[in-house]
């Protein structure tokens, strides 16, 4: 394959993305709009005014202009880094968001590790033991950790070694790298917990269809050890359906973040969303929104051209993809 | 879609065969169902009675699962909250299912256009965060439950588009399609009276998880703040409103939370089993 035919599909990907983010951003505009009554008044908050006030915000948010006028103008904005101003508290929406993203950063990429190395590990396990005790224990873990809400494992999980056990903290994000982690190791699990079973599941299905194949009966036949055929070749051929699957976790960590931040009051960019839905602070939730929606985005293109780049199958046309 | 694996080691598939934890899963449901259609008979106490007096109390002779900040009896809350529980999951489930079919049976039958204006519409609510998208409308446009259940209807219906519609395109190229055409039935009629029948098991597995997914989406929103008014029983709102009493009575929020859990699991597992045994 050239490197002139990656560029080619990369720019495609691209092509899809960019219309998307597009369609998202409009929405978030509207959702001035469309919240009940007075546009002035969204943004404005319970503030009092005077005419003179409202005429200015009528200004800085071009609310005379038509409807298009003003998106091209806020989405000129945005792209230049200006937010808005937040209801609460009178600051830049961007530097909230900026105060923010630290715990959500960290906390998400924390889940993400222990949803990859625990759920691979359960799902090759559950495969290697297909049939057995072990095997339905993994399965039946599965299914729990996808019904029970992340907001209902974290209770659980922060009652239990938070409140009884006392083994960690069950306030505030810490300070420093170590003292964070240790803060953070509950809300952290309660995330995984949620969205481990996919990869569970993905690895045990593709495990088995692999083990099952003639290339591992001759690596056998061959005198190759257990661990060498998993490790060196079933694994690494299984695990190109749990890239598929990457998209659905990196949502359901996104998703999961927000109730885990919120059960664990930890003051990340999920729990300000929620915090400016509750005070209906719309600047803020159009830009936490953004920066939601944006990042979900980038991360399904990021995933789809590692895919691409990955599958020799994908990568010389001969699925669809 | 389910493991290759899972019908070998199964043994013999017996058609009466219920496994003792899909039994469990049904008793729960059940359970649940009987505290919804008859919680005011059920209930030891009301659940809106204040007793400002007492507060919060831990589980006691008189209130078996204690009291929260107003003095409300758990328990009885907990029996009540069974209703919003299984409600809005019904009708999201039913909505989603009724929407799902239509988009999907025109959209797999017809092809052309119309198959990818639609399919590039369940495209867009893929790449959708879901969860967040709820939480944002549902807080701007305020309007509560309702509003969540609309909503999730909505959001539901993509995923369950492209279910139906490869459902439905593994039926076209059957010879009772050939044959129903050849005779001249209206295409009205081969999509609801022919097709319909023979991809609707596949579609209610999924309803069944589609109901266990907007459960614990509504209960999500309620414990946010954003789902069922203030003050009613409902079990994530309980979560949202006893999280300050964990120490003084726990039992306020982890039972409901677990009313949340059992519920959702008993939902899926029966789903799941029910996939296995129809859509293969």
């Amino acid at each position: 394959m050239t490197g002139s035919s990656v560029f080619a599909l990369v720019m495609r990907r691209f092509a899809v993305a960019i219309p998307l983010l597009l369609i998202i951003s409009f929405a978030v505009f509207s959702l001035v709009h469309i919240a009940p009554g007075d546009p002035v008044r969204s943004l404005l908050g319970a503030h009092a005014s005077d005419p003179v006030t409202l005429a200015a915000i009528r200004e800085r948010y071009h609310l005379n202009d038509p409807f298009l006028v003003q998106y091209g103008k806020w989405l000129t904005q945005v792209a230049q880094g200006d937010l808005g101003v937040s209801i609460q508290g009178n600051r830049a929406v961007t530097s909230i968001i900026a105060d923010r993203l630290g715990v959500t950063i960290f906390l998400s990429l924390m889940s993400t590790v222990l949803v990859l190395g625990l759920g691979v590990l359960l799902g090759a396990v559950a495969a290697f033991h297909r049939g057995t005790s072990i095997d339905r224990a993994v399965v039946t873990f599965g299914v729990l950790g996808v019904s029970s809400p992340a907001f209902v494992t974290g209770l659980f999980l922060l009652y239990v070694f938070g409140a009884l056990l006392q083994w960690f903290p069950i306030f505030g994000p810490g300070t420093g790298f170590l003292d964070r982690a240790w803060h953070l190791t509950l809300p952290a699990l309660a995330l995984a917990l949620s969205v481990m079973a996919i990869v569970v599941k993905i690895t045990r299905a593709a495990m088995i269809e692999e083990l099952d194949r003639d290339y591992v009966i001759f690596a056998r036949a061959r005198g190759l050890s257990s661990p060498r055929i998993a490790f060196a070749y079933v694994l690494r051929n299984a695990l190109i359906p749990v890239v598929t699957a990457a998209g659905l976790i990196v949502v359901g960590i996104v998703a999961g973040a927000i109730y885990v931040e919120v059960t664990f009051s930890l003051p990340g960019l999920g729990a300000l969303t929620v915090d400016a839905v509750q005070n209906r602070d719309i600047p803020t939730i159009q830009g936490a929104t953004l920066v939601f929606s944006v990042f979900v985005v980038l991360v399904n293109l990021t995933i789809d051209v590692i895919y691409t780049l990955i599958d020799p199958r994908v990568r010389f046309g001969r699925v669809e993809s | 879609m389910s493991s290759p694996a899972s019908g070998e080691t199964r043994g013999t598939k017996l058609p009466w065969r219920i496994p003792i934890v899909i039994l469990i899963a049904a008793l729960i449901l059940t359970v649940v169902v009987v505290c919804a259609v008859l919680g005011d008979k059920v209930s030891p106490d009301s659940p809106f009675l204040q007793r400002l007096r007492i507060g919060d109390t831990p589980p006691s002779a008189t209130h078996i699962a204690g009291t929260d900040l107003l003095g409300r009896d758990i328990l009885s809350r907990v029996i009540y909250g069974a209703r919003t529980a299984l409600v809005g999951p019904v009708v999201v489930a039913a909505g989603a299912f009724a929407m799902a079919t239509l988009l999907g049976l025109v959209s797999g039958y017809l092809g052309g256009l119309v198959d990818s204006a639609i399919m590039r519409w369940v495209d867009f609510m893929f790449a959708l965060p879901g969860t967040l998208v709820a939480i944002v409308v549902v807080g701007v446009l305020g309007g509560g439950y309702w509003t969540a259940v609309v909503v999730l209807i909505v959001l539901f219906t993509g995923p369950d588009t492209r279910i139906v519609r490869s459902a439905v395109l593994e039926q076209r190229p059957l010879p009772y399609i050939d044959a129903a055409r050849t005779l001249g039935i209206s295409k009205t009629r081969i999509l609801f009276i022919h097709i319909l029948p023979n991809v609707l098991t596949i579609i209610l597995a999924y309803v069944v998880l589609d109901f266990a997914f907007a459960l614990v989406n509504l209960a999500g929103l309620s414990f946010l703040g954003l789902g069922v008014e203030p003050g009613a029983p409902d079990w994530g709102r309980m979560v949202f409103e006893n999280r300050n009493i964990l120490f003084s009575n726990p039992v306020a929020l982890l039972l409901p939370a677990a009313m949340i859990m059992l519920t959702a699991v008993s939902m899926n597992l029966i789903g799941d089993c029910l996939f296995e045994r129809l859509a293969k």
